[in-house]
């Protein structure tokens, strides 16, 4: 047994966390204010290997291990959740089946534009108005082929980084009978006349991170755009997921780190009754409460992480993962506001925003009641 | 175009630095790069992209110090190079010269020799001109563009006067500062090829040189006299009297 990163793995970590601590962090009120990314940052990631990070090098990418993926993750989510999620939803959702699924020319065509940091991301969209969790039988976009086109109709919802993508994989129907192998995956660009996209919803938290609701009104798309099977769409949907899942934990997991680094600055920093206020013991407890959980966090983040990379099954350690790192990151940050006092509460301080940032983990790419769904069923069977 | 990056590991810039028993210590600071010297390996590296060739990084320190040397792997130097030998470990400015000209021979037919301006540490900034004298090529230093042109070399040298543009034949030793642009950050390709680098270490011997004697030695290093701060609140019946009160201590004080 080794809990030790490999020198790359640490040498990766001190890398990003340079970059992110230069480049990322100093401008996180401000993209959470104007709900604009700081994209002199994003340009930058191309080089470093950010936007990449399940790609081959031969179309671009970094093609780092999953450990190193979740590391870098966790490092950008401790300077920025909205930018954080954006490239989890980049990285994660929007390039991971492609990389996994999609033919060479697909690829070839898609891939090294995305990564380069110069253009735009990429983005994957399954919910619907009224579809979340339940893909296989909720889903009402469809797809229907015209001569070498697919003509896409329907409507979809929390499309995270849809303005800011040059493509957009969509989960639609394309089998009527409907069942488990009645979905598929198709690549549609975000030029395409037919596509439309909403403003950015109006939400409780990382405001930089853009997510819309998007449409379709007889959009086509060439054949070839299709990623992988045909009728696969749901299983390469949920493969996506897991991954996706030990990304939102690290998001979690980064944003819990922030929140007790602030908390402990302010602990030694703030006096009352003539103590800085880190003398008393119902903040040590706090204190130590949360370093404990975000050790416990990072040990299961790395270790479903490490399953991956070893490809052994790893979507029950996923689960917990995501799971547990997302309501931890809350109570982590609950506890930053309360140490801060009055102050937590202010947009002054960065607390209130890690918050409302880790609010969202205990339901994106998964609710944490569909988590333990999926850990019950795995306990009882079926 | 063959190019060497001179570089140091230094204490972070955060280090807290203090005197103990007559000895500079920096406590578990982490330690770097020296932050000026990433501005010779940016200067090395686009020198290659413009040119061709390769950049060796080069550095005198301990053992820990190839992590700095890994850095520079990382940006995308091509190989590595630490000298490292216990009779250097408190070597001057001018013995690192010595060894760092040693050195530069050794490796062969550098064209440039690229420094940072100063180190974070000692600061000093004279062993890039040092070292050139050592080796007796010319010296071009501050170095905030360069180009090559022919067997010779332009540099635009930033001066607290303003630009002087200067020409030296091949090979120079340059100092380069920060209009070189901001130097790049590791790229993961680079991470890979750095994490797995084997970074041969030269002694003395291996230089086939005897450690070069200290011309310069520190008395006894003390921590400067610790600094009393009084905070006096100043009151009166009018905003002038307050002011007439606060001139008088002023003056009092001797601060005017």
């Amino acid at each position: 047994m080794n809990f030790d990163l490999s020198e790359e793995q640490r040498m990766w970590q001190k890398t990003v966390h340079d970059f992110i601590a230069a480049e990322v962090r100093p401008h996180a009120y401000e993209v959470e204010e104007t709900g604009e990314l700081h994209w002199d940052a994003i340009r930058k990631m191309g080089p470093l290997g950010l936007l990449g990070l399940n790609v081959p090098e031969e179309y671009g990418g970094a093609n780092v291990d999953a450990i190193s993926a979740a590391i870098a993750i966790e490092e950008v989510g401790w300077g920025c959740g909205s930018t954080a999620l954006t490239l989890a939803a980049h990285n994660g959702l929007g390039v991971t089946p492609l990389v996994q699924f999609g033919d060479a020319e697909l690829k070839k065509k898609w891939l090294p534009r995305v990564t380069s940091g110069k253009h735009k991301l990429s983005a994957l969209v399954m919910t619907e108005p009224q579809a979340g969790s339940d893909l296989q039988g909720g889903i009402a976009c469809r797809a229907e082929k015209s001569g070498n086109e697919w003509v896409l109709n329907g409507a979809k919802m929390w499309c995270t980084n849809a303005s800011i993508a040059e493509y957009i994989i969509v989960v639609v129907r394309t089998g009527p009978t409907g069942g488990s192998r009645s979905l598929s995956q198709i690549l549609v660009p975000t030029d395409t006349p037919g596509l439309h996209i909403a403003p950015p919803e109006k939400k409780m938290g990382l405001n930089g991170s853009p997510a819309h609701a998007i449409s379709f009104d007889h959009a086509r798309v060439p054949l070839g755009n299709l990623v992988g099977e045909e009728g696969r769409g749901l299983q390469q949907t949920l493969s996506t997921l897991d991954g996706g899942r030990i990304a939102i934990g690290a998001i979690s997991l980064g944003l819990a780190e922030a929140a007790l680094e602030a908390s402990l600055k302010y602990a030694k920093e703030r006096k009352a009754f003539g103590h800085p206020i880190a003398d008393f013991q119902a903040i040590q407890w706090k204190l130590a409460d949360a370093a404990m959980e975000i050790e416990l966090a990072r040990n299961m983040i790395q270790r479903a992480a490490w399953l991956k990379e070893e490809g052994r099954p790893y979507s029950v350690e996923a689960s917990m993962a995501k799971l547990y790192a997302s309501e931890m990151a809350e109570r982590v940050c609950y506890n930053a506001i309360q140490i801060h006092g009055g102050y937590g509460y202010s947009r002054e301080y960065p607390v209130e925003r890690m918050y409302r940032d880790a609010r969202l983990m205990t339901i994106g790419e998964g609710t944490s009641e569909i988590q333990r769904m999926i850990l019950a069923r795995s306990l009882l069977g079926g | 175009m063959k190019i060497i990056a001179c570089i140091k590991q230094v204490p972070d810039s955060e280090a807290k630095v203090k005197a103990e028993n007559g000895q500079v210590t920096y406590g578990d600071a982490p330690l770097v790069i020296n932050p000026f010297d990433e501005y010779a390996v940016e200067g090395a590296l686009q020198q290659k992209e413009a040119s061709g060739g390769t950049v060796t990084a080069l550095c005198v320190g301990p053992e820990s110090a190839k992590e700095a040397l890994k850095h520079a792997l990382a940006m995308g130097a091509d190989e590595a190079i630490l000298v490292s030998d216990a009779a250097l470990e408190n070597v001057d400015s001018l013995g690192a010269a010595r060894v760092l000209a040693a050195a530069i021979l050794k490796i062969g037919d550098a064209d440039m020799v690229m420094f940072g301006r100063q180190t974070l540490d000692n600061g000093a900034g004279v062993t890039a001109p040092q070292t050139a004298r050592v080796l007796g090529w010319p010296m071009l230093g501050l170095a905030g563009q360069i180009k090559v042109e022919g067997g010779s070399v332009i540099v635009e040298r930033v001066l607290e006067e303003g630009r002087q543009i200067v020409k030296a034949n091949l090979p120079a030793a340059l100092s380069v500062v920060q209009s070189i642009g901001e130097p790049r950050y590791p790229s993961f390709m680079g991470i890979r090829k750095a994490a797995k680098a084997a970074i041969p270490v030269w002694s003395l011997a291996d230089l086939a040189m005897a450690a070069p004697a200290a011309l310069v030695t520190r008395a006894a290093t003390m921590n400067p006299p610790a600094r009393e701060t009084v905070c006096e609140f100043i009151t009166g019946e009018s905003p002038e009297a307050i002011a007439e009160t606060l001139a008088e201590k002023i003056l009092a004080e001797k601060v005017l």
